[in-house]
């Protein structure tokens, strides 16, 4: 339990980190970033729980592997519209962005 | 008999009414005309060809060893299948009245068709008139020789449309359009009861087939195993639900509204279809199923009321209209009346049920005599340009072969022997008499007045004085007068038919006799009828303004249909549209509409209320969200402690 413990507390502070960086910094390329971030920490923490709790399952490291092939996926997409969005703007700041309300 | 004549003689209408409701804008008016008349002439010949073989060949498959004709299912094709013993099949059968019936409508049809040729020349849409008539003779056809109650119903319901089409046939003018609506729609209601009978009666035999009906019809009485209905056995009701159907066909009080308005449409379709065949359609109902009639004479007592009311209505009426047509058509609800007295009257023990072969009688020499005078009516409207024999008079000199069979069509509507109306009145006069006297009084009454309105439009359109004709007018050509002189000649020579060694209930033979008392009776009354109306519209008089104001009042009734028509109206827009449909409608405005607008408005209130949320700045959504889930989470981790 205590060694889960050391996985556990980088993992956190990862996803912090991206919920931080995530709010905070207006460049879309960077939120992205720290979206990717947030993602890996739970990544970090499906196969921890995996290895140490259920060692005799792989559930755990599959739903990993799955969620880098979407998260890749999603990079792509997002890459797609940041790329877009600058297109038409020539911005990628997301504060200037408020084109989309109501 | 081989099935492929009778197939033909329903196929080749249908089919030319694909071909020419397809193809005929394609070709000229007048090779679509012709086509169409050339097909009809072919479906003549083979129909005749069908029913000479019947009634005359002496097939022991038509006629047996005893003399008796036979009922015969020439194919009969699987439809539908519900059950193992309900199916419907659409077939052809063949029995007197069918082969009579096949007669009466093809003749009556190919004559239209050519005089249609001359009397619709020139007209928009003659191509589509042509196809609808097929589509008429189709359905009527198939009407007649329909093996079972549903495949009559089907056919029922495609005269009503081809009807329905024809009427509307002139759809730019507003008056057309809204006589095939009515025709339609109380032809409809009616058939509702029609196959509210049919499902009565169906479910309780457990059979469609008239034959097995008919045949048995005591058995039609034990399956419904005395079950009643609000003091009426469930078979009366089922009886009285089918006449229903027929009523509204027929045009019977009180469903006669829609018949003096289908006038709207073309004359030759008025001759065809609102006089000779489809609007006897009821009568050929009652008599198809003639034999289970007989087991509840209830049923029977209805028809017979409801035809001696609506025939004494219908001449009443007859006597006070001016639009000939209107005329016509209120004689011919009379006449239909007749057939539907006779039948009511017909009993076994009455000159085994002379009224049935009466009322086939009646129904053959009628559809030819009245096809004449709306033939002649429409000679007569085509030369004039009007309805109204106001416009007319006087024309006994210019057209000359409308005149002679106007006049025979009137002597032999009016019981004058030896014309065909003459002998088919009589036999059906016997028959009243015999049943009641009081009856028979009525029955001859109207056929008094009978004479009197028929020779009152006959003197006022060729005596009377002319008025100024814009345009000389004139007989028409050989299309439109061969049918005339056609019919006429029919008309003339029908009574001498010995229609009981045709038509009668069984396929007995049966020998007519006349009965001069009676025969002497009727004469007279027709004669004295004739002659009022000779002395009043012989020549321009105001006597006809003092006799209309002698009786005022039933004058003004009578003309303006003892207000039935304003009866209708008041109960369908005071009491049905006002009672029901309006607060039904405001239910479904105010609050089956109104609970889902509600809705909506409440949504859309809310959503500009909190349309400030949707700042379309990214990071301060993530914030919201953010705090939301540590709220959840600090309320879910307070509630866990």
């Amino acid at each position: 339990m205590n060694t889960v413990i050391w996985y556990i507390i980088p993992a956190l502070i990862m996803f912090c980190c991206g919920v931080y960086g995530f709010i905070t910094r207006k460049n879309m390329i960077a939120m992205l970033i720290s979206l990717e971030l947030m993602l890996n920490a739970v990544d970090i923490n499906f196969v921890v729980f995996n290895r140490y709790l259920f060692p005799e399952q792989m559930e755990g490291m599959f739903f990993t592997l799955f969620a880098i092939a979407i998260a890749a996926a999603e990079t792509a997409l997002a890459i797609a519209i940041i790329i877009n969005v600058y297109r038409s703007v020539k911005n990628v700041d997301v504060s200037g962005l408020t084109k989309m309300k109501f | 008999m081989d099935f492929v004549l009778p197939l033909l003689i329903l196929a080749i209408p249908l089919g030319m009414f694909l071909f020419l409701g397809l193809l005929g804008m394609k070709m000229s008016p007048k090779l679509a005309g012709v086509l169409g008349t050339l097909g009809l002439g072919t479906v003549l010949v083979l129909a005749y060809i069908t029913a000479f073989t019947y009634y005359f060949s002496g097939d022991p498959a038509f006629i047996n060893a005893e003399g008796v004709r036979q009922q015969l299912i020439v194919f009969n094709v699987d439809w539908l299948a519900f059950t193992q013993n309900l199916v419907i099949r659409l077939g052809f059968l063949l029995d007197p009245i069918s082969a009579m019936m096949l007669i009466v409508i093809t003749t009556v049809s190919f004559m239209v068709h050519l005089y249609s040729l001359g009397y619709m020349h020139g007209e928009k849409g003659f191509q589509r008139y042509y196809a609808f008539l097929s589509l008429f003779s189709f359905s009527m056809l198939g009407l007649v020789v329909a093996t079972n109650i549903f495949q009559m119903y089907i056919f029922w319901e495609l005269v009503g449309a081809s009807s329905y089409l024809l009427i509307g046939f002139y759809y730019t003018k507003p008056s057309a359009v809204s006589a095939s609506k009515k025709a339609f729609i109380v032809t409809r209601f009616a058939d509702l009861g029609f196959l509210i009978g049919i499902l009565i009666l169906s479910f309780y035999t457990d059979t469609f087939n008239f034959i097995d009906m008919t045949s048995n019809p005591g058995g039609v009485l034990a399956s419904t195993g005395g079950a009643t209905f609000m003091g009426a056995s469930v078979l009366t009701w089922a009886l009285v639900l089918i006449f229903i159907g027929g009523m509204g066909k027929s045009a019977m009080m009180p469903l006669h509204i829609w018949l003096p308005d289908a006038m709207e449409g073309p004359t030759p379709v008025s001759a065809l279809i609102h006089a000779a065949t489809m609007v006897v359609a009821g009568v050929y109902l009652v008599a198809r199923m003639f034999p289970v009639y007989l087991v509840e004479p209830h049923a029977l007592e209805f028809v017979l009321i409801v035809g001696a009311i609506t025939a004494l209505y219908a001449a009443a009426v007859a006597c006070t209209q001016v639009d000939i047509k209107r005329v016509l058509a209120f004689s011919t609800i009379s006449q239909i009346a007749f057939m539907m007295v006779a039948l009511g009257v017909a009993r076994p023990d009455i000159h085994e049920a002379l009224g049935y072969m009466a009322s086939m009688f009646h129904l053959f020499t009628h559809a030819m005599f009245k096809a004449l005078l709306f033939m002649c009516a429409g000679a007569l409207i085509h030369a004039v340009h009007s309805n109204d024999f106001t416009a007319m008079g006087g024309l006994r000199k210019y057209m000359p072969i409308t005149h002679i069979t106007f006049l025979v069509g009137c002597l032999a509507i009016s019981g004058i022997p030896p014309f065909s109306g003459f002998f088919s009145k009589d036999e059906i006069l016997v028959a009243v008499y015999e049943y009641s006297t009081f009856w028979g009084i009525w029955m001859t009454l109207v056929a008094g007045v009978t004479a009197f309105y028929m020779f009152r439009i006959y003197y006022r359109i060729f005596w009377w004085n002319e008025p100024h004709y814009h345009h000389r007018p004139h007989d028409c050509d050989w299309t439109m007068s061969f049918p005339l002189i056609f019919l006429a000649a029919v008309s003339i020579v029908a009574g001498f038919i010995p229609f009981g060694k045709f038509v009668t209930w069984q396929g007995h033979e049966y020998i007519i006799h006349m009965n001069w008392g009676i025969a002497g009776i009727s004469v007279a009354v027709a004669c004295i009828g004739i002659f009022f109306a000779w002395h009043v519209y012989r020549k321009e008089s105001d006597l006809p303004d003092k006799m209309a104001d002698s009786v005022h009042w039933l004058w003004e009734a009578a003309y303006h249909r003892f207000y039935w028509d304003e009866l209708y109206l008041f109960v369908t827009h005071k009491i049905i549209f006002n009672g029901i449909c309006r607060p039904i409608a405001w239910f479904d405005r105010h609050v089956v509409d109104g609970t889902m607008n509600g809705m909506a408005y409440v949504t859309q209130k809310a959503s500009y209320a909190i349309r400030g949320l949707q700042s379309g700045k990214v990071q301060m959504y993530v914030w919201i969200y953010l705090i939301g889930v540590m709220l959840l989470g600090a309320i879910t981790a307070i509630c866990w402690m």
